[in-house]
């Protein structure tokens, strides 16, 4: 048989909790508790007869927000649609949802190629909606069949569902539209996207078109693939996915149509995926119009007045940190996919250094390196960015060399260690009680390599001559006459010196 | 001195004036109560002990010169649809038997800030889905005028209680005529207010759309005072309108001057019993002997109104009514195979056949490939139902018509035909629908003296215009100061 040519083809369901404080149709916490089961509950969303929803603006201004952050279109008429099945921890038998006008649609998220050299590119996004999260069914897993439970506490947090179109053709691509929408969504300041804690979780609609040798295709069957709760399963499940397809496609030549859209969970530690058990009911979920809740009216002031207040997203920070700070694509793109907090810390040190590539260089190798080994977050780490940026600072004006710096940052990160706490005086103390300073007289210099010269004739001869090399003894009695000597001025001062006489 | 057919100004004052104190009245209506109820079934449960408790707070504010509320304690009850903290709602049903709500509705918070004493809780069809007090789980309400008649429904319960004496006030729900229709059975007022004048919060829903909780009482002043403890905005509910209740002093202050009163020929055609008919024409001729003037308005869209309205609130009921689901509260049947077979088992077994024909019709509605033939057409012909309304109100204050084609009927006689059932609610509806306020006032007796009910209907939030309307027909008639003999 020959070597089966085929497009794979992926789009991604993307489920974000918003970073609200209270629940979306009531004032409970959305707080992750699962200590305590059914303790962050109240009659709305506990689903109890009589009780009514009431909008979170909150979570809605969130949606927005982010909706704007992905390039859609935002409606100036929205409302909410109630989505009808019957599950245990669904309380209302109902979710409420947005069905045929949702709030946003029509929008992109670029992310980059395969290949480093090719042109990012640029995913569509289907649309955004709005809705609350059920809650969680807890089964006895000894296999004893003891009796299931419910809790209700996450029933009713703000859920955002942002819908591909199927516009990913790799499994590393769809990990890379994960990981940017992550980054995205965490620089917007909507969700924290713990993907443990099921803030952020992703299902993926994956088949591939085969192509055959009269140049024409055929689409295999679409399988939605779940439970994957971390971005190397994603990339994993889909990858196994793909070649499952394709030898399922060998091996039946089964089409799209030709069976239902099956559902398959991710099994992380087989490392495959099955087939789930169909649902009960088929998917007649008899949306209409939840009247307990009234449309939501956006005035095009309020939409543009949303679009102003938008946060940097992290594309446009990634070009200003290459074209304002002078930053390599890659440093620009290690810092931002820190996170918020270290793009922060960055922006911070580089401020205060004057030079970003400096502080990049810091930041990149010195700083992430402490952390990584620390384990700890940049805003647990003692040398802040003030002191940080100081500290460079000073090696910009000449007032230190690289190296001191680095013997400074050291007896910081020692003297935090310690159980000291630090701050940027202690960058002077240190520099002083160690005489670390650049000495920048240069009329001691300058008698140093008198002195120096005077001393070995015959090196500063040969020297003379062009044979730098013999300039390392002269310069090393130089720096011993002066502490603090910037080894490099030293030597550019004994070339001119000796060029000179 | 018996206190069971003064009327409510009378109470009101006798109260505020302390003639009578509120332990006083109230353990004369838990008297009546437990005298008349056995034969009447008009309560599901009665809660004396809290009821005396709440009774003597007020006594004791009035005693202390604090300020009481406008109720000043008036003994009322509440359907059984509304939540009132760890008191069973049962709804009139086998699935909500055991149910205690752990909260409040926004009315009943209201009724205790403004001083009403809860006495108990009323019967009412099952999720107030019925025209007859029959559907109920408790069974039927029976009407004091003659108890091989049905009460109305489905808030009977509510009538019969203030038709028979038993207290003063009630709060009812009207989804399509609920309120409207017992109340012309039973010879009392029973007013539907402006949909979103107030809060439906713990109300257990039928029809979110179309439900509205309102008052009963024998004459306009109870009711207009009643609307004013329970109206007004309330934050819980995403469609209440944000205004306040009208006073009871703007309701009774307010004498309508020229009332242009509209008559609709649908309203008099046919399916209207003729003594019916002849009872409204004479009352209007007494609304035109008082000064005002009588047209003629269209309503052309009315003719629809049952069929968007069975398709509306049946669609809505559907989904409203899945959460008992067996699982969280409510009835769990004892023997089922697996989660699907305790759906279908602890529905079948708790709910009642009219509510599962209503879940079935709903459900049928909104399926995929009916919704735009069914639901949403039903959506239009609302949209059309509303502009007729603003239409005629362009030259009419009010319209006037019946409240139900018949007087009471016979208890059973339309049980097991739910089409004829849901004709009673023909001239009821539309204002569920449009959303506009409607009030029954009692207007006449058929010769088997039978209470025939008078409708005015009103545009949005003119409600205190309504209740204006039904003071001064009730200055110009004692109909409402007849009571049912009762021994």
């Amino acid at each position: 048989m020959s070597s089966l040519s085929y497009t794979v083809i992926i789009g991604l369901e993307v489920h974000t909790q918003l970073r609200t404080r209270s629940k979306l149709f009531c004032g409970c916490s959305t707080d992750f508790r699962p200590d305590a089961p059914n303790s962050q509950t109240c009659p709305v969303c506990l689903g109890l007869p009589g009780a009514l929803p009431v909008m979170n603006r909150k979570a809605f201004e969130l949606s927005v927000r982010t909706a704007l952050a992905l390039n859609c279109r935002i409606a100036e008429f929205t409302k909410w649609d109630r989505k009808q099945y019957y599950y245990p921890d669904l309380p209302k038998a109902y979710q409420i949802s947005q069905y045929d006008l949702p709030f946003s649609s029509g929008g992109w998220l670029e992310i980059a190629a395969d290949d480093p050299g090719e042109p990012v590119r640029r995913i569509r996004i289907t649309r955004a909606h709005l809705e609350e999260d059920a809650g969680k069914n807890i089964h006895d897993e000894t296999g004893r069949g003891g009796d299931s439970m419910v809790d209700l506490n996450r029933t009713g947090t703000p859920l955002l569902e942002i819908v591909s179109e199927p516009d990913l053709r790799s499994a590393a691509e769809a990990r890379r539209y994960l990981e940017e929408m992550r980054t995205l969504l965490l620089f917007i300041g909507v969700s924290d996207c713990n993907m443990q804690e099921g803030s952020l979780r992703c299902d993926a609609n994956v088949n591939l078109h085969i192509h055959h040798a009269d140049g024409s295709k055929t689409a295999t069957p679409i399988v939605e693939l779940k439970n994957m709760n971390s971005f190397r399963n994603v990339e994993l499940a889909i990858e196994y996915e793909v070649k499952r397809q394709a030898s399922q496609w060998q091996k039946t030549g089964q089409k799209i149509g030709d069976v239902p859209k099956q559902t398959r969970g991710w099994d992380a530690e087989r490392g495959v995926t099955f087939a789930q058990r169909e649902k009960e009911e088929s998917s007649d979920y008899r949306y209409f119009p939840d009247p307990d809740l009234v449309p939501v009216v956006l005035t095009v002031q309020q939409i543009e007045d949303a679009r102003k207040q938008l946060p940097e997203t992290p594309a446009v920070r990634r070009d200003r940190f290459q074209n304002q700070l002078g930053l390599t694509a890659y440093d620009a793109a290690v810092i931002i996919d820190q996170g918020p907090e270290m793009t922060q810390y960055f922006e911070h040190t580089a401020q205060l250094c004057g030079d970003g590539k400096t502080a990049a260089n810091w930041v990149t190798q010195d700083i992430l390196r402490d952390l990584n080994a620390a384990g700890t977050p940049v805003s647990e780490f003692p040398v802040t960015a003030e002191i940080l940026g100081t500290l460079l600072n000073w090696i910009r004006e000449g007032r230190l060399t690289t190296k001191s710096a680095r013997d400074v940052y050291s007896v910081l990160k020692e003297q935090a260690a310690s159980g000291q706490s630090i701050a940027v005086g202690d960058i002077e103390v240190i520099v002083r009680e160690r005489k670390l300073e650049t000495v920048r007289d240069t009329g001691a210099l300058q008698a140093a390599i008198a002195a120096a010269i005077a001393a070995k004739p015959e090196a500063a001869a040969d020297v003379k001559s062009g044979k730098h090399a013999a300039a390392g003894p002269l310069i090393g009695m130089i720096m011993k006459q002066v502490a603090g000597a910037d080894p490099k001025a030293v030597r550019e001062l004994l070339l001119k010196t000796l060029a000179d006489s | 001195m018996s206190l069971h057919y003064l009327n409510t100004a009378e109470l009101h004052s006798a109260l505020t004036e302390g003639r009578l104190s509120s332990r006083q009245l109230t353990t004369a209506c838990l008297n009546r109560i437990e005298m008349l109820n056995p034969s009447l079934n008009a309560f599901i449960s009665v809660n004396a002990d809290q009821a005396l408790l709440q009774a003597d707070r007020v006594d004791e504010k009035r005693r202390r010169g604090e300020r009481v509320g406008v109720l000043g304690g008036l003994p009322l009850a509440l359907k059984d649809n509304i939540c009132q903290k760890l008191v069973p709602a049962t709804c009139g049903s086998r699935m909500l038997q055991n149910f205690r709500p752990p909260y409040n509705a926004h009315v009943t918070e209201r009724i205790e800030a403004e001083d009403g004493v809860i006495v108990g809780r009323l019967n009412m069809d099952e999720f107030a889905m019925g025209s007859s007090t029959e559907t109920s789980f408790a069974g039927p309400s029976l009407n004091p005028w003659n108890r091989q008649r049905t009460a109305g429904g489905s808030s009977g319960g509510a009538a019969v209680a203030v038709a028979s004496g038993m207290v003063p006030l009630a709060l009812g729900s009207d989804t399509g005529g609920s309120i409207r229709q017992p109340a012309s059975f039973c010879g009392v007022v029973g007013m539907k207010p402006t949909y979103g004048l107030v809060s439906r919060y713990g109300l257990i829903a039928y029809a979110s759309s179309l439900d509205q909780i309102g008052p009963f009482s024998r004459d306009a002043f109870g009711a207009g005072l009643l609307l004013q403890a329970i109206g007004g905005h309330d934050s819980r509910d995403s469609t209440s309108i944000p205004v306040s209740a009208p006073s009871i002093e703007e309701i009774m202050a307010g004498v309508p001057g020229k009332l242009r009163v509209g008559i609709v020929d649908e309203h008099f055609g046919e399916g209207l019993q003729p003594e019916v008919g002849d009872c409204v024409r004479q009352a209007i001729a007494e609304l035109e002997a008082a000064g005002a003037t009588v047209s003629k308005v269209e309503l052309p869209h009315s003719k629809f109104s049952i069929a968007a309205y069975y398709l509306i609130a049946c669609s809505e009921a559907s989904s409203n009514l899945a959460r008992y689901d067996g699982i969280h509260y409510g009835h769990r049947a004892d023997q089922f195979s697996d989660m699907t077979d305790l759906y279908c088992q602890s529905r079948g077994e708790a709910f009642g056949p009219e509510v599962k024909r209503r879940i079935m019709l709903g459900t049928y509605a909104l399926s995929a490939g009916y919704y735009d033939a069914y639901y949403l057409k039903a959506l239009k012909v609302r949209r059309r139902i509303r502009e007729d309304f603003d239409r005629a109100f362009q030259s009419v204050d009010i319209i006037a018509g019946p409240v139900a084609p018949t007087p009471a009927f016979p208890l059973g006689e339309k049980l097991d035909d739910p089409l004829t059932m849901y004709l009673c609610d023909i001239y009821t509806i539309s204002a569920n629908l449009a959303g506009i306020p409607g009030i029954s006032v009692p207007c006449g007796f058929t010769s088997d003296h039978l209470p025939v009910g008078l409708q005015f209907l009103a545009p949005e939030l003119q409600d205190s215009r309504l209740l204006q309307a039904a003071k001064l027909f009730q200055q110009r008639t004692k109909w409402h100061e007849q009571h049912p003999e009762l021994s």
